[in-house]
């Protein structure tokens, strides 16, 4: 953060829209030093906002989207802590998607991360000038002053002012350079480490949330879009005569495909679209429609073929990737004692509860977009980019987003919605379907894996070789990008945790024939099944316990500084290691048929070690407890991590029981829910959660950490409970759910 | 066709496709957007509501049907649900909160038929409720605790 400024009144209306009185204060938060010092040369345009209103009522802007992660309410109580408001004086504002907010994209488990610290300076900014004001109006020194609860007390008689009364005089003051700010200890925290419940939870239970699906607009109308079963195939011909007989339909006409440009982007697929004055119509005119289609050259993909050829590629040497260390060959050949494993994943789709959708309403020379966005910067530029239009002249107001789990950060339903809205000079709410949303999605790759290894006498692993292959999301802006990328491979497979002497990392072709996107933590759920599965054969074949035998391949302890600012630290991953261990009572005997199985995995700079009970009866597993431990730093809401840890384990459940897309002559197989099944109350274990206490070291990722964990666990669990050994997710096609 | 409904007990009249399901009525037609589209086919409950005190999924149905019956949506106010959205402040219970709409109908029918349902009886009647975020073990403990709160309620 460079510096703190307070804005004009006038700026502050025309950005904000609210005209009530106070103080406002903005600040850079942009975590890009390159934009970072664009910004600090160019005019100063404040980018986050904190306004203080004459009746005490604190509005904070929430520049994040609001996916079901808790971020409007632990950002506004970072500030609201430093500010030592009243927590009840606070409510939360949605940001439109602008530069100005600095980075405002929704993903990669870093929210908290990148922004905890510009907004307690934010607060602490507030409060120095509030006291300020309160000492000019007593005439006593600043010192004399302290804040608590919204008021400002004189320590001298007692004296105090409400944060309210204070507002005309602090407007006044000037903004204090940052040295001058003084950041509480973590002992003082009143709201960050402790549990504040959502600022949204009154319209979470009255149906009062507005999400994407909930825009309303006068005269809007409502779409649907029929879209080619096979990735990027085009309309040949089609038939609207008994779509348009069909009651509340007004409209039916091509749709093209909107091509990205290379590198960025994501454009959208096109198809036939179906205009009706009520989502029902516009769903029902689309399945009245006759469409022939050119399937195009991804008709004769078949996701089953493609796994096998994958497993064969990982089987023949592939290409070297840096980071490989030692020498594998030679480890093998002096061991007596080697294994050899291969697992794969298939594709996976998000499935947010909410399915994609957007409002939008192209006004000629301007466009305004009302969508559940992960990221509004880039479906912003998206837009000015395609319908050529100034980007000051597009807003777009971010709604609640129903789930979003990656899903939501590729904007082309806004794509859709705004070429609709073009073409009937009309706004528009296009919806898709659960079908459309299972069929037409950007997954999650499918993966093949091949590991072998090798153990001496007292069995310590001697040498690592791992080879994968797994479609790159790099091919949704590039096409051809036949190999996963380094940043990909930078998940969990080259920056192994394990103290390896002699690894060798290997990466297969892979190519794409669906569009290939990233799903909550990514690829770190086929690098963590990989290489949990193959520690726990490893301590097998080493006839040792798997708790040990992964603590002692963790090595001695080790900080790696990397090139982030968060150093990888192997202390703290032995710690939430032992502690799970120590939570599921690791190690004890178990009823007849039950097994434990545990998983170690760093990720978004956080460190997760999840143990899982299995019980198996007649072939068939339930998952009985879920123990999962993390140290994520500092916690800012200590139950929204919680609840987000609790979450992870059931969608990795999801995938490790239920996740399967399948593609048959380069068309997606599952339709909805029915055959793309997600964990169930019934299917829900006991979920136990802990957060490692380490206030003084800085925040890291937790949305998403917990996820790639739990279908390693479970699979080990399984082995030790059964002796059977699940190497092909997901458990539902081994007959074992 | 032209329909009367009742929704909350204030009637509407509304003109619809003879088989549009009653979620669209009620979500485009009378414009109560607090019931959700989640699936289309009876899948997920996101569009769960009472009708008559019976739990529907309201994407299955069409809006005919409900003529003449009392509707109840998350608009609504009833004591046990109320008992519920207290506990599920309580609880802290949604993430996105999307699904929640059709989790507290589905509670509020569970409480209305059971007083004091057990985890069995809870996992049974809010099995046909998906919740992406996966909140169930928040749910479960929220409708121990309504049921709590409304049995010594009387």
């Amino acid at each position: 953060m460079s510096k703190i400024q307070q804005v004009n009144r006038r700026d502050f209306v025309k950005w904000v829209g609210l005209a009530s009185g106070g103080i406002l204060l903005g600040c850079n938060v942009s975590s890009d030093k390159k934009e970072f010092i664009a910004q600090r040369q160019g005019s100063f345009t404040p980018n986050l906002f904190v306004q203080i209103q004459k009746d005490g009522n604190i509005i904070i802007m929430a520049s994040r989207s609001e996916m079901g992660q808790g971020i409007r309410t632990s950002l506004a109580s970072a500030i609201a802590d430093e500010l030592e408001a009243d927590w009840k004086y606070i409510s939360v504002q949605q940001a439109t998607g602008n530069s100005k907010y600095g980075n405002q994209n929704t993903d990669g488990s870093r929210s908290v991360r990148t922004m905890l610290l510009p907004m307690r300076k934010m607060g602490a900014t507030a409060k120095f000038m509030l006291i300020t004001a309160a000492a000019r109006k007593w005439g006593i020194a600043e010192t004399a002053c302290e804040a608590e609860k919204h008021f400002i007390i004189n320590k001298i008689n007692g004296e105090k002012i409400f944060y309210g009364d204070l507002v005309d005089e602090a407007a006044k003051v000037e903004v204090p350079l940052e040295e001058n700010i003084t950041l509480k200890k973590v002992e003082e925290f009143k709201y960050i480490g402790k549990t504040l419940k959502s600022v949204d939870l009154k319209d979470f239970t009255h149906g009062t949330a507005n999400y994407g699906v909930d825009v309303r607009i006068p005269d809007m109308k409502f779409a649907a879009i029929a879209r080619c079963p096979v990735t990027f195939g085009t309309v040949r011909n089609f038939d609207k005569k008994m779509a348009l007989q069909t009651p509340g339909v007004e409209d039916v006409f091509k749709l093209e495909r909107v091509i990205p440009p290379t590198g960025q982007f994501f454009g959208a697929l096109g198809g036939v679209a179906v205009i009706a004055n009520n989502t029902w119509s516009a769903f029902q005119g689309k399945t009245n429609l006759s469409i022939e289609w050119n399937y195009g050259e991804n008709e004769s993909f078949n996701s089953e073929e493609f796994q096998e050829k994958l497993v064969q590629r990982v089987h023949q040497k592939g290409k070297l990737v840096s980071g490989s260390s030692g020498n594998v060959s030679a480890a093998f050949k002096e061991s007596k004692n080697t294994i050899e494993a291969t697992y794969t994943v298939p594709f996976l789709v998000h499935a947010p509860m909410e399915v994609p959708n957007a409002t939008a309403w192209f006004k000629g020379n301007e466009i305004e977009v009302w969508a559940p966005v992960q990221d509004p910067q880039t479906a912003r530029a998206e837009l000015a980019h395609f319908f050529e239009i100034p980007l000051e002249n597009i807003t777009i107001n971010v709604t609640f987003l129903g789930g979003g789990f990656g899903r939501k950060s590729k904007s082309d339903f806004v794509v859709e919605a705004v070429s609709l809205s073009k073409k009937i000079k009309a706004p528009v709410q296009v919806v898709w379907s659960r079908e459309d949303d299972i069929q037409h999605s950007f997954y999650h790759a499918t993966s093949a894996q091949y590991l072998k290894g090798s153990l001496d006498e007292n069995g310590q692993v001697t040498g690592w070789l791992q080879r994968v292959g797994l479609p790159s999301i790099v091919s949704s802006f590039k096409p051809m990008s036949d190999f996963a990328s380094g940043f990909e491979l930078n998940q969990g497979f080259t920056n192994k945790p394990y103290n390896l002497a002699n690894f060798r990392l290997e990466n297969v072709k892979a190519e794409s024939h669906l569009r290939i996107g990233w799903m909550r933590s990514v690829v770190h759920i086929h690098s963590a099944f990989g290489n949990n599965s193959f520690v726990d054969e490893l301590a097998f074949a080493a006839k040792k316990d798997p708790l040990e035998f992964h603590l002692n391949l963790l090595g001695e302890d080790k900080l790696i500084k990397g090139k982030s600012d968060y150093p990888f630290d192997s202390k703290r991953l032995k710690n939430v290691s032992k502690t799970v261990a120590k939570k599921s009572n690791w190690g004890k005997k178990l009823p007849k048929g039950h097994g434990l199985g545990l998983a170690i995995h760093y990720s978004f700079y956080s460190y997760v070690a999840t143990v899982v009970e299995v019980s198996s009866t007649e072939g068939k597993i339930k998952i009985e407890n879920i123990w999962t431990a993390i140290d994520c730093g500092l916690v800012l809401n200590k139950d929204n991590v919680k609840n987000q840890l609790e979450g992870a384990a059931i969608f990795g459940m999801s995938l490790a029981m239920f996740g399967k897309i399948t593609a048959k002559n380069g068309a997606v197989e599952q339709h909805n829910f029915y055959d793309y099944p997600m964990t169930r109350m019934k299917d829900t274990p006991n979920i136990e959660i802990t957060i490692i206490d380490n206030m003084d070291t800085p925040p890291t990722g937790v949305g998403e950490p917990g996820v790639p964990v739990i279908a390693p666990a479970i699979c080990n669990a399984i082995f030790n409970a059964t002796g059977n050994r699940v190497r092909s997710l997901p458990l539902v096609d081994r007959g074992l759910v | 066709m032209k329909i009367n409904l009742s929704i909350n007990k204030k009637p509407h009249t509304l003109e619809v496709p003879s088989d549009m399901p009653l979620l669209w009525a009620i979500r485009d037609i009378v414009g109560l957007t607090g019931t959700k589209f989640g699936c289309g086919v009876s899948q997920c409950g996101a569009c769960s509501v009472l009708i008559d005190g019976n739990l529907v999924k309201s994407c299955s149905i069409p809006a005919s049907f409900a003529v003449g019956k009392e509707i109840f949506t998350i608009e609504g106010t009833s004591k046990t649900l109320e008992f519920l959205r207290e506990a599920w402040n309580e609880g802290n219970v949604p993430q996105c909160g999307y699904c929640q709409s059709g989790q507290l109908m589905a509670a509020t029918s569970l409480l209305d038929q059971i007083n004091n349902p057990s985890d069995e009886e809870i996992d049974i009647a809010m099995s046909n409720n998906i919740c992406r975020c996966g909140t169930y073990t928040r749910i479960k403990k929220a409708i121990h605790k309504a049921a709590a709160l409304k049995n010594t309620s009387v």
